[in-house]
């Protein structure tokens, strides 16, 4: 099952929705909103996607996953939309024959996810400030708004 | 040819809109858009070389064309998870 979702997660469904017999294996990551990021106090965040192009990566995701390990059965949800400190963001539940292979498919399939599905986070600050994370690219309001030199 | 680019998180927000309608002389390249956009949306500089060009929902680098009927979008780096 892949979703995206602005709705809560149910994390047990996804598991329970994972398990079969012929698993020796059920690996569950999930990922939760942080306090704390360089010393800034994170209160919520705010994720978006570009969902046609999201729901497409996950597909091949899972799909490069399946083609390198023996997985009986997988499952993504991402949730969208505004998330309180503590919720849960993202849920990856994977079950395999045993449990070796259980754990590197399912630390695959977040490691990639983070890399190429189209989906950001947007910090709410405790200060009040917002901003978007964007790997690579200083995106505080002074840089966005002044500093050009990253366009060399 | 006319070039719809939809626009995602950070680049949406500093061009104050969601989407920037090109006019570009055929043949159309990857690499025309990210020059069009630079001059169009000056707002987009400060991200420039960060941007990435999805078309239809691949990842597309400079060299690739479009067709008439393809869904470009343009974002900065993705931060899910």
């Amino acid at each position: 099952m892949i979703q995206l979702t602005h709705d809560p997660i149910d994390t047990h469904q996804l598991t329970e929705s994972v398990r079969d017999h012929a698993a020796g294996a059920v690996v569950l990551f999930l990922g939760t909103v942080r306090e704390l990021t360089d010393g800034r106090r994170t209160l919520a965040l705010d994720y978006e996607s570009y969902p046609e192009m999201a729901t497409a990566k996950l597909e091949e995701l899972v799909e490069n996953a399946r083609s390198q390990w023996p997985i009986t059965a997988c499952g993504i949800v991402h949730r969208l939309g505004h998330i309180e400190l503590g919720d849960v963001s993202v849920a990856v539940a994977v079950s395999c024959p045993h449990r070796v292979e259980a754990f590197e498919a399912g630390r695959f399939l977040i490691d990639t996810l983070k890399e190429v599905v189209p989906i950001w986070k947007k910090e709410n600050f405790e200060d009040g400030t917002t901003e978007w994370v964007h790997p690579g690219l200083d995106t505080s309001s002074d840089a966005a708004s002044t500093d050009t030199s990253l366009s060399s | 040819m006319k070039v719809a680019v939809q626009l995602f998180a950070h680049a949406r927000d500093l061009a104050g809109r969601e989407q920037v309608d090109l006019e570009l002389a055929e043949p159309v390249s990857v690499g025309d858009v990210r020059s069009a956009l630079a001059v169009h949306v000056p707002q987009l500089v400060p991200l420039a070389d960060g941007l990435l060009i999805a078309v239809g929902t691949n990842y597309a680098d400079d060299a690739v064309k479009l067709d008439a009927n393809d869904t470009i979008a343009c974002f900065p780096p993705v931060s899910g998870g």
